[in-house]
């Protein structure tokens, strides 16, 4: 578990370490999941014993984060009593490209996905 | 003394301490999440948004500053970043999915970030939305934390960021299953696909509630579209401000 959360840790760190030096306009921590992903794709095929174990505990301990996701926007998301202004004149505007946006999104997304996926289906 | 004024001394020591915010967070936390499993998961009864609404609330009340809150919150707050790596397992572990439909996957991963970014810049440039707002809904399908930083690059307020994703994705998992109905999608993976692209985790949460294959095309949608969109929008937007200027 300890070595899984120094590897994450380090990871991200080479993320943002990465992120400075080549002046990349992607935040550091994605950096970070791109850097896990690889790690994890490069070492699929490895079976030490020590490295599969290594691979399991990562996989634990990061699922372990991501069940408690949510909680981890609370803390940002409660600063939008900073700005409460800027929310109250334009929420009504701010509402509508959510909903207009993400309902032409969804249909959009499904339509290309499920035509391609017919399309390879049938040849 | 008496003991009003007793514990008005206790309340200010208290409010003063790192750790009556951080305990606040999470007993907040873990009461939304309890109304919103004793409620079935519905939607509107999202636990961070019932958590953030409380907590702002109280803080407001009391009249706390948000600086001293976040003295406490922060120690959560700081989870975020680890947690982002922590998305490529998801990936990693559906990975043979994406082999299996990887032409449907990854046209419409770009073909899908590109219109979310599209079309939300189109709808909130023609309500006349000021740029620090246009750039602070822009990447609002991602999940929290990558949308936060992805604001934060581009210009936008991250904190708006935060409340406007969890808003997609409430809106996206309320409103998904009617309107893939009312357009005919059928295709399980096609629908799951598109939750996850338009409403990230939220969405993705809810296909999986309703319908299996959904739920594993929602969560590889979720990943790919955070990596994909994370690339493109500052890409298009330093590329349009280099144009401009």
């Amino acid at each position: 578990m300890l070595v899984a959360i120094f590897i994450i840790f380090i990871l991200q760190l080479t993320g943002e370490a990465l992120q400075k030096y080549f002046d990349l306009a992607i935040p550091g921590p994605v950096v970070g999941l791109m850097l896990m992903l690889c790690t994890l794709m490069i070492t699929k095929s490895k079976t030490h014993p020590s490295i599969i174990s290594l691979r399991t505990s990562i996989i634990n301990t990061s699922e372990q984060l991501l069940s408690y996701l949510s909680l981890l926007f609370v803390p940002i998301g409660v600063g939008v009593i900073m700005h409460l202004q800027l929310l109250e004149a334009q929420l009504l505007r701010i509402l509508v490209v959510i909903v207009v946006g993400t309902i032409c999104t969804m249909i959009f997304t499904s339509a290309v996905f499920a035509k391609i996926n017919k399309a390879k289906d049938n040849g | 003394m008496g003991d009003s004024a007793k514990l008005y001394q206790v309340w200010v020591y208290l409010q003063a301490e790192p750790l009556f915010w951080l305990t606040l967070t999470i007993g907040a936390y873990l009461f939304a999440d309890k109304v919103y499993r004793a409620c079935r998961l519905f939607p509107i009864l999202n636990p961070v948004a019932i958590s953030i609404i409380l907590i702002s609330t109280c803080l407001i009340f009391f009249e706390v500053e948000y600086e001293r809150y976040f003295e406490g919150a922060k120690f959560i707050h700081f989870l975020l970043g680890p947690a982002t790596v922590a998305l490529a397992i998801p990936i990693y572990l559906n990975w043979n999915i994406v082999l299996l439909a990887k032409k449907a996957i990854l046209v419409s991963v770009f073909l899908g970030v590109f219109f979310a970014i599209s079309v939300t810049y189109a709808i909130a440039f023609f309500l006349g939305l000021d740029m620090i707002t246009i750039k602070t809904l822009l990447p609002r399908n991602v999940t929290a934390p990558i949308a936060m930083g992805i604001s934060e690059i581009i210009g936008g307020v991250p904190s708006l960021t935060a409340i406007i994703t969890i808003l997609t994705g409430i809106i996206g998992a309320a409103l998904g299953t009617f309107v893939l109905d009312l357009f005919r999608i059928k295709n399980m993976a096609a629908r799951g696909f598109a939750f996850g692209l338009a409403s990230h985790g939220i969405g993705t949460a809810r296909a999986m509630a309703k319908d299996e294959e959904a739920g594993v095309f929602a969560a590889v949608a979720m990943g790919l579209s955070g990596i994909v969109t994370a690339v493109m929008i500052p890409l298009i937007f330093f590329v349009v401000r280099d144009l401009i200027h």
